[in-house]
């Protein structure tokens, strides 16, 4: 892999660009890798990476159905936070937001964080006292957040209407260090580092069975033929589902569509993120200009990857009363993603039922912010067999009745 | 926008007008259950990529609830039939065989 800096710019440029290499390669399977994983988005992407990093685990392939970073990866509206109110998913979105700090560096490739503060307005007195008991949570925690006023508010986003007629800006959750990133980027920086440790990324290649022998996982039958493994890592979101069923297991989930929608471009006006969870609405600016708008998620499970018209017409109604300038705008793009629901809104990173077989998902609304530190996680249950990142959230937390509620903590705006 | 006929009504409900409620057809299981049976009843849907039971209310019409037959894949609807059994009737599986051959669904009772 040849190293991108300013130096390599200049090189190319006094020689028409003819240097540059392929970020990474496209192989044809071996016959047997040591694990393989199973999707190649962000969250398996970076398990790969850290697997590779953290433990010299290099003899590994990444599978994709479909093109690398294609699902949820590239469909997310790229916000990255931690001002969660249970410990373990403060603890494990914390350490993915403090990896994506230096993760451009560490990557070699610019992945585009931008630091810019996340802002999760109250407008309900309900709302009041839970994002304060969140920021005292937090506190505890060692969470950088901070309860805000309504002029703080209006201060950092001189665009809002704090004085709407029916929800009134109360107040904020601030995070100053959380933010946004380039999320196609993401993908291609781990994707690019994972080849160049030797990894091999196959795309287009489904997986269509789960082989095992006494009770452990000994490869899988792909339409590129069949490829031995010693160990699995399912990380597909959407479709988790079925392919645990392949496995001869079966998950918590629900599949549902979520759907998200940009703006023409305009000159930049907020150089925030802002979430609304009462009103179901959260929009930041691109470095491209585009307002990015999430809404919330379809009232039925689907496997669509486009959601519910009437959706876009109650978070954009919502957000043109707190932001009045932008309701002559033109949307210029909607599209859709299958986020994969558990009962208690947090994620499941496990070994399961089937020897040598791991899991990593549930990540349902709010899988972006969390692909560093999911990946590190992962990839030390996938290497030693026991990660306290992702200790509690096992498969077996339903039965024992352990949940990491954030439903209500964080609402649909995850 | 999805469109479901209401089978109490009548009314051809879009979207808006109904209330999701989740898979249709569970067994319950309370007290004296089976922690791996009360733990299927709470968490375990079949989630299907193809036909899946429903249930719906037409909360902003005449407000009964009722079932609806839907492909979760192609957001299909194959019919809506009445709140008051406990599986499909046999002319909607029927019909669905003949659409989505090699459907399966768990035993309804």
């Amino acid at each position: 892999m040849k190293h991108y800096s300013a130096f390599a710019v200049a090189r190319e440029a006094l020689r028409y660009h003819t240097g540059w290499e392929r970020a990474w390669r496209s192989p044809e399977p071996k016959k047997k890798y040591d694990v393989i994983i199973v999707g190649a988005g962000g969250h398996g992407l970076a398990t790969a990476y850290y697997l590779g990093k953290n433990y010299g685990i290099q003899n590994v392939a990444v599978i994709e159905k479909g093109w690398l970073g294609g699902g949820n990866t590239g469909r997310n509206t790229t916000i990255i936070r931690s001002n969660y109110l249970q410990d373990p998913s403060a603890a494990i979105y914390e350490k993915a937001r403090s990896l994506y700090e230096d993760l451009s560096q560490d990557l070699n490739y610019n992945i585009m964080f931008s630091p810019r503060g996340v802002m999760m307005l109250a407008q309900t007195h309900h709302e009041i006292r839970g994002y304060q008991r969140t920021a005292h949570a937090n506190a505890l925690q060692g969470v950088q957040t901070e309860w805000i006023t309504p002029e703080r508010v209006k201060e950092l986003v001189p665009i809002i209407n704090i004085d709407g007629p029916r929800y009134p800006v109360l107040g904020a959750l601030w995070q100053e260090r959380g933010g946004t990133a380039r999320h196609d980027a993401v993908a291609w920086g781990y994707a690019r580092a994972c080849s160049a440790m030797g990894m091999d990324i196959i795309q287009q290649c489904e997986v269509k069975g789960v082989r095992s022998e006494n009770g452990r996982v000994v490869g899988v039958d792909t339409t590129k033929g069949s490829i031995d493994c010693d160990k699995l890592g399912m990380v597909v979101a959407g479709h988790s589902g079925q392919l645990a069923e392949m496995a001869g297991f079966r998950l918590p989930l629900e599949a549902i569509a979520l759907q998200a929608l940009v703006s023409e471009p305009i000159k930049p006006c907020m150089d925030v993120v802002v979430m609304a969870n009462t009103v179901h609405g959260y929009m930041s600016q691109s470095d491209k200009g585009e307002m990015v708008i999430g809404g919330g998620t379809d009232a039925f499970n689907n496997y669509t990857q486009r959601g519910s018209f009437h959706h876009i017409e109650e978070t954009v109604r919502a957000l043109v009363e707190t932001f009045p300038m932008i309701s002559r705008l033109k949307m210029l793009r909607q599209w859709g993603g299958i986020v994969d629901m558990t009962g208690d809104r947090s994620p499941i990173l496990s070994k399961t039922p089937l020897g040598g077989c791991f899991i990593n998902c549930g990540w349902g609304t709010g899988g972006f912010k969390s692909i560093p530190g999911s990946g590190w996680g992962m990839a030390q249950l996938m290497a030693t067999g026991h990660s306290p990142l992702t200790e509690a959230f096992s498969l077996d937390r339903f039965k024992e009745g352990r949940f990491i509620d954030e439903s209500v903590a964080a609402g649909v705006a995850h | 926008m999805l469109i479901l006929n209401c089978p109490y009504c009548g009314v051809d409900a879009e979207e808006s007008e109904l209330s999701g409620g989740g898979e249709a057809h569970l067994k319950r299981f309370g007290p004296g259950s089976s922690d791996g049976e009360f733990h299927d009843y709470l968490f375990m849907r079949e989630n299907p990529k193809g036909v899946h039971f429903e249930r719906w209310r037409h909360s902003n019409g005449c407000g009964k609830w009722f079932h609806a037959a839907r492909c979760t894949q192609t957001l299909e609807v194959f019919g809506t039939y009445s709140a008051q059994t406990t599986e499909p009737p046999k002319e909607l599986k029927d019909a669905i065989t003949a659409k989505r051959p090699g459907w399966t669904w768990r035993e309804y009772e």
